[in-house]
C-alpha cells in the first residue's frame, strides 16, 4: 500500500506527460515523432548512453577493485578521490573542458565529460560490494586450484554483478536525461532536442511529445537490466565480524595502477578546479556579497535536505518491499521508480507546475513541491540503497530474534534498524548531493525569490559574469563533496 | 511486509520532523508573501531577464517606493511557458521578457491586461503592442560581430544576405535556439517573404554556419579568435568588456551595424506586460512607470548597454544613437508567427 502510494506520487510527471501528449492529438504526435531527425537523435542518445556506460563500468569496476582488493599504494586516499567527481555537476565540468581545450565539441568529448562525472555511480556500489562481500567463496575457489586472477574473474565479479548492473543502469539513465554537458559540448541528443523544442518558440507540446520517446527508451533499458538482475543472487555475509577481503599483490603494476587513478582524478577534478581558478583570476565581476553566497548555500542545503528526506520517506516502503517480499509486484514497483528518472528536469518541472496549479495549489511554489520534484527524479537512487542494505541483513536474523521471544518492535529496534540504517544514510546522502546539482526543475519550482547555489551559478554564467559565478561553482562542488566523502568512506574503500 | 510497514512508520517518525525543519529553513529564504491584492505594496514579477541585470534596478524601485518586489528569474522561454501553464492562477503580476516574441505569445493567450494610455505614451508606437498589452522597455539591435584581426573592415558585408556567399564559408556563428535569432528570421519572413527567408536559412546552413548555444558564446569565441564572425545582439560585446575590466573598443570583437534597412539590423525590445489579475493594481503600474522613468532608463543604458526607448535619455558611450541606426521598417507585432519560423529553422537543419 505505502509502496504503491509512493510510486504513484513518483509517476505524477508521467501521467501529466500522457495527458498532454493525448491532448496534442494523433496527427501532431505522428508529425513530431516519426521523422528522420527523431530516429537520428534517439540513435545518438542510445549510442552515447552505451559508450558512457561501458566506460563508466570499466573505470568504476577497475577503480573499485584496485582500492578494495589490491595492495595499491594510498588505497584510502584513492577510495575517496575516486568518488569525488560525483560532486561535480556536468555543466560545470563541460564548461571547464570547453574553456580548457580548443574545439572541444561533439560526441566523444561529451562522452568523456559524462564518463568523468558519472563513473562514481558504478564505483561506489561496486566498491561497497567488494569490501563487504564474504571471502568464503573465493577461498573455496582458490583452494580448488584456481589462480587469484581467475578467481576474481569467475567468482568475485559474479558476486558483485548486481551492483555493477544497478550502477550501470543509473549511468545509462543519467546520460539519457543529461542536458548540461551535451548542450555545452554541443552534441545533439534527445534531451537537448527536448530543451530546444521548449526554448524554440515556447513549444511545450512538441517538447512533451518528444519526451514520451525517452520514457520508451527508459522502459527498454530497465527491461534489459532486469534480465541481468534476475539471475543475480544475493551474497550476504551472515554473522560475526566481517573478515577483511583477500587482497591481491599488484607487484610491478602497483605504481602504474596508482598513476592511472591519478590520471582519472586529474581529468575529473583537476580540470574543473583549474578552470574555476582561472575564471576567478581573469574576470572582474564579483558576487554581490558574502551574505548572498551564504544565503544561497543555506538554501541549497535546506532544499536538498528536504528533497533527500522526502525521497527517503517515499523510498523506504518500496526498498523494504523489494528486499523482504520480492515478487512480481515488488519488482514492478521498483522498476516504475526509474521511469521518471530519465526524464529531463524541465519536463518534471513543468508537470509539477501543472500539478501544483491544478491539484495541490497551496503547495505551489513552496519548498515541498520542489522536494517532490527531487523525489520523483531521484527515487531510484534511494530505493536502491535501502533495498541493498535490507538485503544484506538476512531476514533469518529477525526470525531468530522473534523465536527467542522478542516482540516485533524490539526486533526492529535491535536488529533491523542497526542493519539498515547505514543504507538509509547512504541513500539520503546520495540523493542529497544529487539534489544540490539539479538545475532545470529547481528553476521552475523554487519559491519565488529563493536562490540556490545552482540557480546563482546559472544566473551569472548567463550574463558572462564568469568570475562572479566561480565562487558559487566552487562552493557547490565543495558542499556536494561532503556527502560524497561520507559515501566513499562508508563504502569501505 | 509487516516489517516493511513498521520500519517505514518508525523511520517516518524520525525523518519527517527533520524534513519539516529543512523545509521551514528553506521557506525563510522565500520570506514575504504576496497576498495578490491590489495596492498591498507587494508585487510579483516573472523575469525572463537575468538577475544580475535586473535586480539592481528593482532594488532601487523598492527603496524609493517602499514596496516589496518578489522576483522569479528564469529564461524568457521558461517564464513564458510557466505563465501559460499557470493561466489564470499565475502568482505573477508582471512579466518582464527579453523579446517581443515571448510577450506576443503571452498576449495571444489573452493573459495580459491592456496598459494605461499614459504608460504607452512614453514609448514610440513601434516599440509596443498594437493593442497595448505590452510595452518595450529597452531596445536591442541585431549586429554582425567580427574579430578585427580576422576580418578586414573593407570586407564587411553590406547585407545579411551576403553571408551565404563563398567568402563567408565556415565563418559565421549563429545561435538558432536563441529568441533573438528567431525574431530576426521572422523579420526576414515579414520583410522578404517565406521563400526568400527559407532560401537564406538553407544557404546559411550549406555555407557551413557554425551553430552555438548562445550569443554570449559566439561573442566570446570571436573575441578569442576561435570564430571569425557571428550574428548577435549589440550589447554582448559591452557585457564581456565589462567582465574583463576593459572598454568595448579594446575588445577584439567589434560590431558592424547593417545599413539601409537591412533585416540584419532589426531592433527588437525587452519589454513588460501586466497580467490580468493586476490590471488595476497601482503597484504594478508604479513599477512599469519606474522602468520607463529617466532613472530606470538611464540604468539600462549604462549597465546593460541597451537602447533606452524613452526620449531624452542618452545611450551608453561608444554606441551609435538609436535613431541613427538604419533599422528595417518592421512592426514588432508582426513577429508573432514564431511557429512558422521555428519550423523553417528546423527544416533548414539549423536546430
Amino acid at each position: 500500500m505505502a509502496s504503491a502510494a509512493a510510486v504513484g506520487l513518483a509517476l505524477v510527471p508521467v501521467a501529466y506527460l500522457a495527458v498532454r501528449t493525448g491532448e496534442a492529438g494523433w496527427t501532431r504526435i505522428v508529425d513530431e515523432l516519426f521523422t528522420r531527425r527523431v530516429a537520428v537523435l534517439a540513435g545518438r542518445s542510445l549510442a552515447l548512453a552505451a559508450v558512457v556506460t561501458s566506460a563508466c563500468t570499466a573505470i568504476g569496476v577497475g577503480a573499485a577493485f584496485l582500492v578494495t582488493r589490491t595492495d595499491l599504494p594510498a588505497r584510502r586516499f584513492f577510495g575517496v578521490v575516486a568518488a569525488l567527481p560525483l560532486a561535480v555537476p556536468t555543466y560545470v565540468a563541460g564548461f571547464a573542458w570547453i574553456s580548457t581545450v580548443d574545439r572541444f565539441e561533439g560526441f566523444w568529448p561529451a562522452a568523456l565529460v559524462l564518463t568523468l562525472c558519472s563513473y562514481p555511480y558504478v564505483f561506489l556500489p561496486v566498491a561497497a560490494a567488494l569490501a563487504g562481500g564474504d571471502p568464503a567463496q573465493e577461498e573455496v575457489s582458490r583452494s580448488l586450484g584456481r589462480g587469484a586472477w581467475r578467481t576474481f574473474a569467475s567468482v568475485t565479479l559474479r558476486q558483485v554483478r548486481p551492483s555493477i548492473a544497478a550502477g550501470a543502469l543509473l549511468v545509462a539513465l543519467y546520460v539519457l536525461s543529461d542536458f548540461g554537458a551535451v548542450s555545452i559540448v554541443r552534441v545533439d541528443t534527445f534531451t537537448r532536442a527536448i530543451f530546444t523544442a521548449f526554448n524554440v518558440g515556447f513549444d511545450r507540446t512538441g517538447a512533451l511529445v518528444l519526451s514520451t520517446v525517452l520514457v520508451v527508451l527508459t522502459v527498454l533499458l530497465i527491461g534489459g537490466e532486469l534480465t541481468t538482475r534476475a539471475r543475480g543472487a544475493r551474497y550476504a555475509r551472515v554473522g560475526g565480524a566481517g573478515r577483511p577481503p583477500i587482497r591481491l599483490p599488484l607487484r610491478a603494476a602497483r605504481w602504474p595502477a596508482a598513476a592511472a587513478l591519478t590520471a582519472v582524478a586529474v581529468l575529473a577534478l583537476g580540470v574543473p578546479a583549474a578552470s574555476l581558478a582561472r575564471r576567478l583570476a581573469e574576470g572582474v565581476s564579483r558576487p554581490g556579497s558574502l551574505a548572498e553566497i551564504a544565503t544561497a548555500a543555506g538554501n541549497s542545503l535546506a532544499v536538498s535536505l528536504a528533497g533527500a528526506l522526502l525521497t527517503m520517506v517515499l523510498a523506504l516502503p518500496v526498498g523494504l518491499l523489494t528486499a523482504r517480499a520480492p515478487g512480481p509486484l515488488a519488482t514492478l514497483l521498483d522498476r516504475l521508480t526509474y521511469v521518471a528518472h530519465a526524464l529531463p528536469g524541465v519536463v518534471i518541472g513543468l508537470s509539477l507546475v501543472f500539478f501544483g496549479i491544478n491539484v495541490a495549489y497551496p503547495l505551489y511554489q513552496s519548498v515541498w513541491l520542489l522536494a517532490l520534484a527531487y523525489a520523483t527524479l531521484f527515487l531510484p537512487l534511494a530505493v536502491g540503497a535501502v533495498a541493498g542494505a535490507a538485503a544484506q541483513s538476512p531476514p533469518a536474523l529477525e526470525e531468530v530474534a522473534r523465536s527467542l521471544g522478542r516482540g516485533p518492535a524490539k526486533v526492529f529496534r535491535t536488529v533491523t534498524l542497526p542493519l539498515t540504517l547505514p543504507g538509509i544514510a547512504a541513500g539520503t546522502a546520495l540523493v542529497f548531493l544529487t539534489c544540490m546539482k539539479e538545475l532545470p526543475a529547481t528553476l521552475l519550482l523554487r519559491p519565488t525569490g529563493m536562490d540556490t547555489l545552482a540557480t546563482e551559478l546559472w544566473t551569472h554564467t548567463s550574463t558572462a559574469s564568469y568570475a562572479a559565478a566561480a565562487p558559487y561553482a566552487a562552493l557547490l562542488v565543495g558542499l556536494a563533496a561532503v556527502p560524497t566523502w561520507f559515501l566513499s568512506v562508508r563504502g569501505g574503500a | 511486509m509487516r516489517y516493511a510497514l513498521l520500519v517505514t512508520l518508525r523511520s517516518v517518525r524520525i525523518i519527517l520532523p527533520l524534513a519539516l525543519l529543512a523545509g521551514a529553513a528553506a521557506a525563510c529564504g522565500g520570506d514575504e508573501f504576496d497576498s495578490g491584492d491590489p495596492g498591498d505594496k507587494t508585487i510579483t514579477v516573472y523575469s525572463g531577464r537575468s538577475e544580475s541585470l535586473v535586480a539592481p534596478v528593482l532594488e532601487k524601485f523598492e527603496q524609493q517606493s517602499g514596496m516589496t518586489v518578489k522576483v522569479r528569474y528564469g529564461s524568457t522561454a521558461q517564464m513564458a511557458a510557466q505563465i501559460e501553464e499557470e493561466g489564470d492562477k499565475s502568482p505573477a503580476d508582471i512579466f518582464f521578457a527579453q523579446d517581443a516574441g515571448a510577450l506576443g505569445a503571452v498576449a495571444k493567450r489573452g493573459l495580459f491586461a491592456p496598459l494605461p494610455s499614459d504608460v504607452l505614451a512614453k514609448v514610440p508606437a513601434n516599440y509596443q503592442a498594437r493593442s497595448g498589452e505590452w510595452v518595450g522597455v529597452t531596445g536591442r539591435s541585431r549586429v554582425f560581430a567580427y574579430n578585427v584581426d580576422m576580418v578586414p573592415r573593407a570586407d564587411l558585408p553590406k547585407s545579411v544576405f551576403d553571408l551565404t556567399g563563398p567568402q563567408w564559408k565556415d565563418k559565421v556563428g549563429v545561435a538558432p535556439t536563441n529568441g533573438s535569432f528567431q525574431a530576426f528570421v521572422t523579420a526576414l519572413r515579414v520583410q522578404h517573404g517565406d521563400a526568400k527567408a527559407k532560401e537564406f536559412l538553407t544557404g546559411l546552413k550549406a555555407n557551413g554556419a557554425l551553430i552555438r548555444e548562445s550569443n554570449i558564446q559566439i561573442v566570446q569565441e570571436i573575441n578569442d579568435g576561435k570564430l571569425a564572425t557571428g550574428l548577435v545582439n549589440h550589447y554582448y560585446v559591452f557585457e564581456q568588456a565589462k567582465e574583463k575590466g576593459i572598454t568595448a573598443d579594446q575588445m577584439k570583437a567589434k560590431l558592424h551595424f547593417f545599413t539601409g534597412g537591412d533585416t540584419g539590423a532589426l531592433v527588437n525590445v525587452a519589454g513588460a506586460g501586466v497580467l490580468k489579475k493586476a490590471a488595476t493594481d497601482p503597484d504594478a503600474k508604479a513599477l512599469i512607470d519606474y522602468l520607463l522613468s529617466t532613472e530606470g532608463q538611464t540604468y539600462f543604458a549604462n549597465e546593460t548597454f541597451e537602447y533606452p526607448l524613452v526620449a531624452g535619455v542618452p545611450t551608453a558611450p561608444g554606441l551609435p544613437a538609436l535613431d541613427s541606426l538604419a533599422a528595417p521598417k518592421i512592426d514588432l507585432n508582426d513577429l508573432d508567427t514564431l511557429d512558422e519560423t521555428v519550423k523553417m529553422i528546423k527544416e533548414a537543419g539549423l536546430a
